[in-house]
């Protein structure tokens, strides 16, 4: 094998200019998908993490219908308590979730005395929301981060009302609502925190204390309109939902039907329609790549037998079995793929480095200064290189069987 | 003791509807360590003969057996096995490959044909260099070569795996005379040698009167068969 190795090597050699220009196609190719996935992969990670780690949690538990108003906010869909200890009798039996919260939500409408504005509001406990969205503190462009993220009669707004209204941490403004039974109550609220800009529906929400919202709703019951759940790790995101379905979809209403409703944070968020597309981005570069090579090679490859038609059927002549020029020129297109796959693979993570070294910040959105930590998986290089060395390998094999199955007598005559 | 036997050998090639016989009906026998040339004009039937005698084309009719084996049943894979063992070829154009030195072309067969040792290889490859006189060369490449050169390295390569016979299709159409004398005289002492028998086609007089025993063939038919008297 080595020294089938070196001969095609030696081949390989013999047109130099060819095969640095074939090289550098796959490099070029290579080099242009990886930074492709570590890009995208890094503004997809960062993006996934600033909605799970920051608002919506990995998986959300709602009374069933819940999520199809949940623009609305209908506080006639809350879990009453026998289903929310049903939920958190669950969620204590497993040991693969980080943290879970609790939380109210309803719509109301803000006055700073002078203007008033339609406002959304998450009601929490502060110390299980932090630990289910431990981005979300590093969220508050205004008020203290440190401390804790909401107390009774303080709230936190977002910027978009902050902006809008006027107001500032430290000013007193008025929360009115309309419970359940359509009685409106308000009360008096002071601002300990501006919320940055998001983009999407969470751009209007707020956050109260959850005794604050039960108070303010009249809440006689300890209802919850929804419980976010932190995974200890997303990897296993689709199994868990699967078994969290499975366990909550046994519980039905009265009318028989489905008690709860259990979803990943994709089907919560606009955004996963935007990572779907760079997922389908991702494959479509993908494709692009194995098509450079298979077309690439297999031109080299071609070129190679058709100009050594002569020295095929030297080869053939003296005794070299089919199977061994097979073998021949298939190491040929072999080494182009293994060397464009290995420079490129260097060059990328050569990149890649400089990319972290030099920040890269983007705005998305309502988002500015998001910065990219782009990463290049080994496990991925490893795969996408073994792909363009497979892909190199089939496309040799058709000018490979092409010059094995060559009459060594035409060949001999071929000049 | 014969290493060549063919008996009623032809072969017929398909142009269009014509049928043309290239080998009609031919028979003769070829001993071990003779040194055997075909001549005839262009077209006679030589290079064909000299195809299927090296398993490179199979006859379309009769029977010819190479060191005992029937060789017109051989399929591509056997034919290409049986060449490796047996049979070395040299030719016209003397098809060293370019990219490899005097010392890789004539490895080239144990490498590819037989799989040597790599130590069995070296001491086989120097010693057939020795024998031709391109020791020193070794290094280089075919196009640092003359013409006689190249063909002393052919002929290497061709006996390199103990080949039991080798083929040389007008081995010196490409030479001048005195080097084709030369290549002659090198072929006659590897004969010696290595006990090795060598079949050459020629239409040059003056070298296939160096041959032992020589077949003129006029239309595919042998016409004349020529001992050199010893």
């Amino acid at each position: 094998m080595m020294n089938i190795l070196k001969i095609a090597a030696k081949n390989l050699m013999r047109y130099q200019r060819r095969t640095i220009l074939t090289t550098l196609l796959i490099t070029i190719g290579i080099v242009a998908v990886l930074l492709f996935i570590s890009l995208s992969g890094s503004f997809r990670a960062l993006m996934v993490g600033q909605i799970t780690d920051s608002m919506l949690g990995h998986v959300q538990i709602h009374k069933k219908g819940y999520v199809a108003s949940i623009e609305s906010l209908p506080l006639t869909l809350n879990m009453k308590p026998a289903m929310v200890e049903k939920v958190t009798d669950y969620l204590s039996e497993r040991d693969d979730i980080e943290a879970w919260t609790m939380r109210v939500k309803f719509g109301a409408m803000f006055s700073n005395f002078k203007e008033t504005t339609s406002i959304r509001f998450n009601s929490i406990v502060p110390e299980m929301e932090i630990a289910t969205s431990p981005l979300l503190p590093g969220r508050l462009i205004q008020g203290d981060r440190k401390a804790a993220f909401v107390e009774p009669g303080k709230i936190v707004i977002p910027e978009l009302i902050a902006k809008g209204l006027k107001v500032k941490v430290g000013d007193s403004i008025v929360i009115v609502a309309t419970n359940r039974e359509g009685s409106v109550n308000g009360n008096t609220f002071m601002i300990r925190g501006v919320l940055e800009g998001i983009s999407g529906p969470g751009g209007r929400d707020g956050y109260m204390h959850i005794d604050d919202a039960r108070n303010l709703l009249r809440m006689e019951d300890n209802e919850i309109s929804e419980v976010a759940i932190r995974l200890k790790s997303s990897k296993n995101l689709s199994k868990i939902h699967k078994e969290m379905s499975a366990y909550f979809g046994q519980f039905n209403n009265k009318a028989g039907n489905p008690a709860f409703d259990v979803h990943t944070w994709e089907k919560l968020s606009p955004f996963s329609n935007i990572a779907k597309m760079i997922d389908m981005l991702d494959v479509f570069i993908k494709v692009m790549l194995v098509a450079i090579v298979l077309i690439s090679i297999m031109n080299v490859m071609l070129m190679a037998v058709y100009e050594r038609i002569n020295e095929i059927g030297t080869i053939a002549a003296i005794g070299t079995i089919p199977s061994r020029i097979l073998s021949l020129f298939v190491t040929e297109g072999l080494l182009l793929g293994i060397l464009g796959a290995f420079i490129g693979s260097v060059i990328s993570f050569m990149i890649v480095y400089v990319m972290n070294v030099k920040t890269i910040s983007f705005s998305f959105g309502r988002q500015e200064n998001l910065v990219l930590q782009p990463t290049l998986a080994i496990n991925e290089v490893l795969i996408i290189s073994g792909v363009v060395i497979l892909v190199s390998v089939l496309a040799s094999l058709q000018p490979a069987w092409k010059a094995s199955r060559m009459d060594p007598i035409e060949a001999l005559r071929h000049f | 003791m014969s290493l060549i036997e063919a008996s009623g050998l032809c072969k017929t090639y398909q142009a269009g509807d014509i049928a043309v016989k290239a080998i009609n009906e031919v028979s003769f026998n070829i001993d071990v360590g003779s040194f055997v040339s075909f001549v005839g004009p262009s077209g006679s039937g030589k290079s064909t003969l000299l195809n299927m005698i090296g398993c490179l084309d199979s006859p379309s009719c009769g029977q010819l057996l190479v060191a005992g084996t029937d060789v017109s049943s051989l399929n591509q894979k056997q034919a290409a096995i049986f060449r490796g063992e047996n049979i070395g070829f040299v030719f016209q154009d003397f098809n060293l490959i370019p990219v490899l030195t005097v010392y890789e072309n004539v490895e080239y067969p144990l490498i590819m044909v037989q799989n040597w040792a790599a130590a069995k290889r070296r001491k086989q490859v120097m010693e057939l260099l020795d024998a031709v006189g391109m020791k020193d060369q070794a290094n280089k490449l075919p196009s640092q070569l003359s013409g006689g050169q190249k063909q002393r390295v052919a002929i290497a390569r061709a006996l390199v795996t103990n080949a039991k016979l080798v083929l040389a299709d007008e081995p010196t159409a490409n030479l001048d005379s005195m080097t084709a004398h030369r290549v002659i005289d090198l072929m006659k002492s590897m004969r010696e040698k290595f006990d090795t028998t060598f079949i050459f086609s020629t239409h040059d007089p003056k070298i296939m009167a160096e041959a032992e025993v020589t077949y003129t063939l006029v239309d595919g038919s042998i016409e004349n068969k020529e001992e050199l008297a010893s």
